[in-house]
């Protein structure tokens, strides 16, 4: 198993804990989305399970080599072009310079960026942004990939095709991902399996099953995501005092 | 309170989907067609660059109107004549120095010191500064002396350099780096301060080891803060530079800009003064036209940071 997480627990100081009693377990391969609202310590989960924060309690198993991460914003280094941020990353993990420049623009492909590789960040669109910090992230080459509410920040047409090109990727590349989002729609078009995440302390509530037939019956699609956010909503009420 | 989302599930009914909820595109082909349309309505035409004759003839002309006021000012005579020459008179004494060869020297000498003292400030100053960006006990304990000495005036310390090393070019040398290495410390400390915090983040999850995490992110990512101390450090030194060729004069110290200064003072000649003060300013002028701006305009257009400035 990649990821399990065990009784993870997570508190800044003495304030109350963000996560209390996690427990999760996540398969080779699989695609899972973190559903919850916002402070519900969805993110510090991520970053706990990236290695950037560490638990407070409970025990987490993660792949030894660490995993790779996609933020919010693509962080892409304003210095450096598309390629060469994408080859910093394969610097970073001791590729020989020769094979950087093939890996990185058949990365650059595989985003469907061969021609924007000179170009710098500030000279692409928010869309053309991600997909390089895709690639970046998959420039890692690592089994597990974290995304931080990747496409939150993007119009809608453009989340809609990134959506359909990370499915793509993720089935080419066969990685486990673990995708936080505080979009049901979007959880529900991504994962196999959607987490609901509880607030303060954010604790997994509830999980679904999201099968094949509901990437291509809208009907069946919509009616999942009624039900998930009918859960969401309640778990928001409760907080309203 | 039933909602909009509650009933949708009650009636199991599809009609108010706003997203996208299954796959969109028809397969890989379609999906490329789809983001090349899209990349190329999101992206901006590339625009052709032209020499823009304004900020040539702009400067160009506020420097003619400026000597006019001079010009006009001296001939209605208020003072005496070598007291406040006019601009006729300093460039002839411009023919002069150059004729018999003092210019050219003084320049010469000047300039060579400056860029030479500069140059080694930058390699000083620059490990010690990112070591201090890097680590916070060092920061906390040399950062308050870094900026103080940045305010002292590096002049104060000529007549110690004089005592220290008499009348050679290390006293020269000294003043010079204590002029330029505190401002371009805290020029590469500031830069290093106002980097986005996600970078090192990013740094952190691609595996960077704390040289390369240095070296690889918070130096480039740093660079237009660096400049500015540079640009400072470079005022500084030339600054420090002059302050130090007018008050030690003589010994092994050669004859630069400040030295022709000093000696226009001694023999009570307005013109020489004026052409040196002149030619200090040129000098400062056009290391910024040839050396910073261009340096500095390159990094900015490349960052995506020029559009809308005024520069």
């Amino acid at each position: 198993m990649p990821v399990v997480l065990e009784n993870l627990g997570k508190r800044f100081g003495e304030g109350a804990p963000v996560l209390d009693d996690v427990n999760a377990t996540i398969g080779p391969g699989e695609f899972v989305a973190l559903l919850g609202a916002s402070g519900c310590g969805k993110s510090t989960l991520l970053n706990i399970m990236a290695g950037l924060e560490a638990p407070t309690s409970g025990a987490l198993e993660v792949p030894s080599d660490g995993a790779a991460f996609m933020f919010q914003d693509a962080a892409l280094f304003p210095w450096l072009t598309a390629r060469e941020n994408i080859e910093l990353a394969l610097r970073l993990r001791g590729v020989g310079k020769a094979e950087r420049r093939v890996e990185a623009d058949e990365l650059l492909e595989l985003v469907h960026l061969g021609g924007a590789g000179d170009k710098r960040p500030h000279e692409l669109s928010g869309g053309m942004r991600q997909r390089v910090a895709l690639a970046r992230s998959l420039a890692q080459d690592r089994q597990l990939l974290l995304m931080d509410e990747p496409f939150a920040a993007l119009d809608a047409i453009t989340r809609d095709l990134l959506h359909d090109e990370l499915e793509r990727i993720w089935k080419e590349t066969g990685r486990t991902i673990v995708f936080v989002t505080h979009n049901v729609r979007e959880a529900v078009r991504l994962g196999q399996r959607v987490l609901l995440l509880s607030s303060r302390p954010g604790r997994v509530v509830r999980e679904w099953h999201v099968s094949e037939e509901h990437r291509t019956d809208a009907g069946l699609a919509g009616q999942l995501t009624g039900e998930i956010t009918a859960r969401l909503r309640e778990e928001i009420r409760r907080h309203a005092k | 309170m039933p909602n909009r989302q509650d009933s949708l599930v009650e009636s199991g009914e599809t009609r108010h989907i706003t997203a996208a909820l299954t796959r969109s595109s028809a397969g890989t082909e379609d999906l490329r067609q789809l983001e090349a349309g899209l990349d190329s309505l999101q992206s901006d035409a590339a625009r052709k660059a032209r020499i823009d004759w304004s900020r040539i003839l702009l400067p160009g002309a506020a420097i003619v109107v400026l000597i006019i006021f001079w010009q006009l000012y001296v001939s209605m005579g208020f003072k005496r004549q070598d007291l406040v020459p006019g601009p006729l008179d300093v460039v002839a004494q411009f023919g002069h120095l150059w004729a018999e060869g003092k210019l050219q020297e003084a320049v010469w000498t000047s300039l060579q010191r400056g860029l030479v003292g500069f140059l080694i400030s930058v390699a000083i100053a620059t490990p010690v500064g990112l070591l201090l960006a890097q680590v916070a006990p060092l920061r906390r304990a040399f950062g308050p002396l870094i900026s103080g000495l940045q305010v002292l005036p590096s002049v104060a310390w000529v007549p110690a350099a004089i005592i220290w090393f008499g009348l050679t070019d290390a006293t020269v040398y000294f003043v010079v780096f204590l002029g330029a290495i505190p401002s371009i410390i805290n020029g590469l400390i500031s830069g290093v301060d106002q980097i986005p915090p996600q970078y090192r983040s990013v740094g952190t999850v691609l595996g960077a080891s704390r040289l390369q995490m240095a070296l690889q992110i918070v130096l480039p990512a740093a660079l237009p803060g660096y400049l500015g101390g540079l640009k400072q450090g470079w005022a500084f030194s030339w600054r420090s530079l002059m302050a130090a060729e007018i008050i030690a004069v003589g010994g092994t110290i050669g004859f630069g800009l400040g030295s022709l200064l000093d000696q226009g003072r001694v023999l009570s000649d307005m013109t020489v003064v004026m052409a040196a003060i002149l030619l200090i300013l040129a000098v400062g002028i056009l290391i910024e036209l040839l050396v910073f701006g261009p340096i500095e305009k390159r990094l900015l257009r490349r960052r995506g940071l020029l559009a809308g400035s005024t520069r």
